[in-house]
């Protein structure tokens, strides 16, 4: 650029501008300028024969008060006469005027377009590269319309001056960026290619911009750039830092060019061709290779454009995601920058591991940070680094690291940042659900993330414990005491109350054994909470009371009492006085039956997507946090993932709606029962295994899973029995009321009692839908030889079941003798003109006709020795599939219908039971002992009765309860 | 009530910041610079809220005084304590100026705490604060003097003290007013109103118990019926023409003045606090005398050019001189030159304001004078028309527009032994344009 001489100096414009800097108020800034303004309009206006300078003077002062923010309504006119003048900084200045100042709508624009066509052909490169500059900025349509044509040609002369090259490459870049359609590809477009190869370092550099975004649109046009620049990369990553002279910034060769080779590189999958792949390797390498080295130079200028380099590398290497050593020393290289000094650096570390997390070959070499990223999380100063920490942490987990992690992400909760805080707790939530193991330790978990940051914990989270305790028996019991010991904290959230609420409004009954949870103290600690609570809350204990009420009858008066008083029955909250009103008439008129029935144990939830995930990717924007899923097909274990995960999401959501075996994030006790971690092939099996609320884990194959559904075809023929039906039996054992099958249209839930050898069971079978079954019909058969075991009478149902109704069946049920088999129940309806053919078993098992009996130690021990003989005793040894709780195993004992005898086997770990199981034909005694062993996780069951069969088929039933 | 008082420099620099109540945080401060002083936009009303909070500024000069306030309460009563603030501290220090207000600082806290107490405005009345807020340093008082100023600023009359002693007894009365007019160009008069002030200099003896009488309808009226004893004495001292009676729209007064007997009554009683005060403010609309009729003559020739001719008409008692007239007429955006002929005075082009500026230093009533102007113009490629403002005018008058008349202004003092004669009165009328426009 030519020197501006001292001539022209514009001593007006500093006078000007000093004059407006030392204004003292904005009204006298504005008297200032209209004063200016007047001036310059009369001399505008007066002699036409304003010499250049003046004219450059005084447009100049005009783009200064334009910049100041006055409106500027003449003088473009002189503007444009500047464009005509051949000294350079006259048409300078009138060049910046019109790029600040013209709109497009201005009828100058053809003397505008006239003047740039005029210097673009006037082969001196400055004023070539003035054109081009006001090109480029003012970027509009009507330039592009005008000059998209003459651009590419200048760029691809071959005697157009580099300087301009440059200028034409990038006012090009402008051009397409504004208005892509003008841009036409052509001739050109190769030779642009071969830019790459020029000699001058500039015009490769302003080259490669245009190509990274043209490519980027139409990448088949430009695959040839990827050979050519590899091989200039390589040229440069080899190059000694004295080659390239100017180009050399702080000992580093062409730092800006190599970056943007390397993005140039990422618009593309890794080359096809072994010799260019392994050169670029190669120069990958060396950038890896010389991070390594000693600095050259303590400047920081030196350091960030070294490491702009490596980290657009370690994005190719990413984005190429099939060098498994490359990823790996990425990674290495990233940990050493976890812990240096420079904040940027971490962070980048930080972020960049998090994709890093997400590929198969690095995610074990990630894994080996996480002291170091745990370390970050707690002592790092930048909030935004930490926000990074965690969302590594979070991509980094897996189901070997889960606890550590989310442990640690508990504890960082309690002083996290108050803008981060929600997003860690859905964070906490999802890992701890997706990688429970054991279903305490996710109960322990989310209650720990209720009380620590109970504020954040939002209703989905404390939903999904709710459906997740519901649904498994096995954690109810733990789950009800923890929730309780938790609840006798002074204070406790909100949300707290509301999941211990609930849960011992269903399973409070689970821990009413021990004195110290007795119901009353249950009940008392519950309703410490209520006055302090919201009324939603309030409404939730309401219902928790009522179910007490149904629970433990001793309650009542209690109860009814709280619900009399004024400020339940006469709250003015309406919801509230509602439920207080319907709860206490409920209880005082209605009979235990009825109240057992109206209040009964929440039926398990349907399985669905966890709604936390949803909300997660919502707070985060699509891509940016994407949860894989265990679906087989996929690497399941990766929390961090693109695109695929949402992809993998997708196809899940899609399975999820015949089956909902959708829910991929865990409910997966089943696995170590099966014996068998799953492997990769295997997920698909597992996944469906767990179709059902829970499936037997052996006989389930893809058309179990199908046969869930509403066949298409049905035959009149009873259908035979689903697969599950036996599952379902195991999961009447110890109780006698819930869900027995569910599916899109129809829901059974049963009810049963039991006396001596007589049973009666209700059926009730619900309309899911809105419209109406006809031709419904019930038939129960005893195959075999249980026809002479078992006498079953049923009365028929109405043939029509309306939409959304529910209709009730009752059975009858002898038992004459000891049986085996169950009786199986076939129902039969017409949904839409499609004929529905369903087969279950009925959970009646020779259990449920046990009377308990109570009988001293001696009594026992003298029992048992009677019943000595082999065939009379049936054992079993096996692995425990729940948790091993007192409390659970004592409820699901006393399910089974025997009672338990305190005080009796010497060892307080063993449990022992006893009853009388009694059929028409004859009475069996029975006694049972259960020896569970807590370090092996293993129990052994003894069974002793007085007749074999019995012995053998309650042993079978009991071995799979545990 | 007012949370807090702050006083920012043109700049929006906090010079004075008295926070009153807890609620007004350190970041009003900031937040008042960054969206009134500092707004892109020229911020017009004088209430902002800003997070809940009410800012009401008012300005003098460069000078911005918020008062800031978290709560709902009067805005009048909020500006007319602002107002007061400023007439106390023009009475203390002159004119309110960053240097003023940065030599005086430490008076100005004194003064805030004393006026203000826990945002509940409290006695701003100059004469009093004046004795014991000094700018002489620290006068060592005596007990009685104390125990004065105690039962005086506690007692029922705040604003004067007693035993005030005058070898003569004076008592001057201006009545100030402003005339504001918009006029259409065919000269329909759009909106006129005068607001005016009795403002009242009293060096009087002991503790004087007033009466003001003025020419009001209401009581002119009342008094027509009952016989008027006094109209004949009040007639003779009238200066400009022959109204007998005006109707105020509303007053308000100084809080010396008995309220319930004014509304009783219509009598206007007073005890007078020593020295300058501002005894009533009213506003009239009706039969308003405007002293001056402007008739503008734009013409436009072409593109470039312009031809403007103004005439001024003055329309009072030719005997009667008015003072400091100065009309402003706007020319467009785009002018490049202007010529100016007139008769009378001096006129200029002032490019800094865009207008054409033209002053006379005296006229007598019933004269004419004219003024034409040429305005060349630069074509612009701009669309927009010129909005044509109105031209302004600027003057003073010896009378009063309104057509106020101060009928008598009686002085007893029981005490002391001087009677309504013995006091020297004079009265003075002054009316000046307030925005008085003539639409072209």
């Amino acid at each position: 650029m030519p020197a501006v001489s001292k001539g022209d100096g514009m001593r007006g414009l500093a006078v000007f501008i000093s004059d407006i800097r030392n204004c003292k108020s904005k009204e006298a800034e504005i008297k200032r300028i209209n004063k200016e303004l007047a001036n310059i309009r009369s001399k505008f206006k007066g002699d036409k024969a304003l010499d250049g300078y003046s004219k450059k003077k005084y447009v100049c002062k005009l783009l200064f008060i334009f910049l100041l923010g006055h409106d500027i309504d003449f003088g473009h006119m002189e503007a444009v006469n500047l464009l005509s003048s051949n000294k350079y900084t006259e048409k300078q200045i009138g060049y910046l005027f019109i790029s600040v100042l013209v709109n497009s709508n201005s009828e100058l624009i053809r003397l505008i377009n006239n003047a740039i066509k005029n210097d673009l052909s006037s082969r001196n490169p400055t004023f070539m590269c003035l054109a081009l500059h006001c090109i480029a900025n003012v970027g509009s349509r009507e330039m592009a319309e005008a000059f998209a044509g003459e651009i590419p040609r200048i760029l691809v002369a071959g005697d157009t001056m580099d300087s301009v090259k440059q200028s034409a490459a990038l006012c090009l870049l402008r051009l397409y960026k504004a208005s892509p359609d003008l841009v036409l590809m052509g001739e050109w477009t190769s030779r642009v290619v071969h830019l790459l190869n020029d000699q001058h370092m500039g015009v490769v550099t302003a080259a490669i911009s245009l190509i990274t975004c043209l490519s980027s649109k139409n990448p088949d046009e430009f695959k040839t750039c990827v050979s050519l620049a590899v091989s200039r990369l390589s040229r440069i990553v080899s190059s000694a830092s004295t080659d390239l002279q100017d180009y050399t910034y702080y000992f580093v060769p062409a730092p800006w060019l190599s970056c943007k080779l390397l993005r140039l590189l990422q618009c593309y999958p890794p080359p096809e061709d072994g010799a260019v792949k392994g050169r670029l390797v190669e120069c990958l390498e060396t950038i890896l290779n010389k991070a390594q080295e000693p600095p050259k130079s303590k400047k920081v200028q030196h350091s960030n454009a070294k490491n702009a380099i490596l980290f657009e590398a370690i994005s190719l290497i990413i984005h190429y995601d099939s060098e498994p050593n490359l990823l790996v020393r990425a990674c290495n290289q990233l940990g050493q920058f976890l812990q240096h000094r420079e904040t940027n650096l971490r962070y980048l570390a930080l972020e960049s591991m998090c994709t890093l997390a997400s590929s198969e070959f690095s995610h074990e070499a990630v894994k080996t940070h996480i002291e170091t990223v745990i370390n970050a999380l707690k002592t790092e100063r930048d909030v935004s680094v930490r926000q990074r920490a965690a969302d590594l942490l979070y991509a980094m987990c897996d189901r070997s690291n889960a606890k550590q992690i989310v442990a640690e992400m508990l504890s960082y909760l309690e002083t996290a940042d108050y803008s981060i805080r929600e997003e860690m707790v859905l964070k906490v939530a999802i890992l701890a659900e997706k990688y429970a193991v054991d279903y305490s330790w996710y109960v322990d978990t989310i209650l720990n993330l209720i009380r620590i940051a109970g504020d954040y914990v939002s209703e989905e989270v404390w939903y999904r414990v709710i459906q997740i305790v519901i649904n498994r028996d096995d954690v109810q019991g733990y789950a009800a005491k923890t929730v309780f010991e938790a609840l006798q904290a002074p204070a406790c959230h909100e949300n707290m109350v509301k999941v211990g609420g609930y849960i011992l409004g269903e399973f409070g009954n689970l821990i009413a054994g021990d004195p110290r949870s007795s119901p009353l103290v249950q009940f008392n600690l519950l309703h410490s909470k209520f006055h302090l609570c919201s009324v939603p809350t309030r409404a939730l204990l309401l219902s928790a009371y009522i179910k007490f009420i149904n629970l433990f009858p001793e309650t009542k008066a209690t109860i009814q009492e709280v619900l009399r008083s004024d400020s339940q029955i006469r709250n003015s909250d309406v919801e509230l006085q509602q439920r207080a009103v319907e709860y206490l008439k409920l209880s005082s008129i209605a009979s235990t039956d009825v109240l057992a029935t109206v209040l009964e144990e929440m039926p398990p939830f349907p399985e669905r997507e966890s709604s936390i995930l949803a909300k997660l990717k919502k707070k985060k924007g699509p891509g940016a946090v994407t949860v894989e899923l265990e679906d087989g097909k996929e690497r399941g274990e990766l929390n961090g993932g693109g695109d695929r995960g949402g992809d993998a999401a997708i196809a899940a959501s899609n399975a999820s709606t015949p089956s909902p075996s959708a829910d991929l994030l865990g409910l997966r006790s089943t696995a170590p029962v099966s014996g068998t971690t799953p492997s990769a092939g295997s997920l698909l099996v597992d996944v469906f295994s767990e179709a059902g609320p829970s499936a037997t884990s052996a006989g389930v194959n893809d058309d179990g899973f199908l046969s869930s559904a509403p066949p298409t075809v049905a035959s009149e023929d009873p259908a035979p029995p689903l697969p599950e039906s036996d599952e379902l039996l195991n999961k009447f054992v110890c109780k006698n009321n819930g869900v027995l099958f569910e599916n899109q249209l129809l829901q059974i839930g049963i009810k049963s009692e039991y006396r001596q050898n007589l049973g009666r069971m209700y059926l009730f079978y619900g309309n899911k839908t809105s419209v109406q079954f006809v031709s419904f019909n019930t038939t129960v058969s005893c195959p075999g030889e249980l026809q002479s075991q078992l006498n079953v009478q049923t009365k028929t149902v109405e043939p029509l079941v309306e939409g959304g109704a529910q209709v009730q069946q009752v059975i009858n049920i002898e038992c004459l003798t000891d049986f085996i088999d169950a009786p199986l129940l076939n129902i039969k309806f017409r949904y839409g003109g499609a004929l529905q053919n369903i087969s279950l078993k009925l959970p009646v098992t020779i259990n449920k006709f046990f009377q308990p009996t109570e009988m001293a130690a001696a009594d026992f021990f003298q029992r048992w020795k009677q019943l000595s003989q082999p065939q009379q005793e049936a054992q079993k040894i096996f692995k425990a599939s729940h948790g091993m709780d007192t409390e659970v195993l004592k409820a699901k004992l006393l399910g089974l219908g025997t009672a338990l005898l305190e005080n009796v086997d010497p060892n307080p770990e063993n449990y022992v039971c006893a009853g009388v199981i009694q059929t028409k034909a004859q009475q069996v005694g029975c006694l049972l002992r259960l020896e569970p062993n807590a370090q092996a996780q293993m129990y052994r069951l003894t069974l002793r009765s007085s007749k074999d069969t019995v012995s053998q088929r309650v042993c079978d039933l009991l071995a799979e309860q545990f | 009530m007012i949370g807090g008082l702050f006083i920012y420099n043109h700049k929006g620099e906090v010079l004075i910041s008295r926070v009153y109540r807890d609620d007004i945080g350190r970041n009003a401060v900031d937040a008042f610079r960054v969206n009134v002083i500092h707004a892109r936009q020229q911020v017009r009303s004088p209430v902002t809220n800003i997070a809940r909070t009410s800012f009401f500024h008012v300005k003098r000069s460069n000078i911005w005084l918020a008062a800031v306030t978290k709560q709902n309460v009067n805005a009048a009563m909020v500006f007319e304590f602002l107002y007061k603030m400023c007439d106390v501290m023009t009475a203390y220090f002159g004119k309110i100026s960053e240097e003023n207000i940065k030599n005086n600082f430490v008076l100005i806290y004194e003064l805030l705490d004393e006026i203000l107490d826990f945002g509940y405005p409290q006695n701003s009345e100059t004469g009093a604060l004046k004795t014991f807020i000094t700018q002489t340093g620290i006068k060592s008082q005596s007990k009685e003097e104390q125990s004065q100023i105690t039962s005086q600023v506690t007692g029922q009359i705040g604003w004067r003290r007693e035993g005030i002693k005058y070898r003569r007894n004076e008592l001057f009365l201006d009545v100030l007013e402003s005339v504001n007019l918009l006029m259409s160009p065919q000269g329909q008069v759009l909106s006129a109103h005068v607001s005016g002030r009795v403002v009242m200099k009293s060096y009087l003896s002991g503790m004087p118990e007033c009466k003001f009488g003025m020419n009001d309808k209401i009581v002119i009226d009342k008094q027509g019926k009952g016989g008027a004893s006094e109209e004949a004495a009040a007639g003779k001292s009238g200066g400009g023409g022959g109204k007998q009676s005006i109707a105020i729209d509303d007053c308000t007064f100084h809080q010396c003045v008995r309220l319930s007997k004014f509304d009783a009554e219509r009598s206007i009683s007073f005890i007078p606090p020593d020295g300058e005060c501002e005894l009533m403010r009213y506003r009239t609309t009706k039969d308003i005398i405007l002293p001056f009729r402007v008739i503008p003559l734009v013409r436009e020739v072409g593109r470039t050019k312009l031809e403007v001719k103004v005439v001024i008409k003055s329309n009072f008692k030719p005997s009667l001189l008015a003072q400091k007239i100065e009309v402003r007429i706007p020319t467009p955006l785009n002018t490049s030159g202007v010529q100016v002929i007139c008769m009378k005075g001096k006129a200029k082009y002032k490019a800094s304001e865009n207008a054409i500026v033209w002053k006379i230093k005296r006229m007598a009533g019933m004269k004419e004078s004219q003024i034409s102007a040429e305005i060349e113009l630069l074509p612009t490629n701009d669309k927009k028309k010129w909005a044509r403002p109105p031209i302004s005018m600027n003057f003073e008058v010896p009378f009063a527009p309104s057509g106020l008349k101060v009928r008598y202004l009686k002085v007893f003092e029981p005490k002391l032994n001087y009677s309504d004669h013995d006091v020297i009165k004079w009265v003075r009328y002054i009316g000046r344009s307030g925005i008085y426009e003539t639409r072209c």
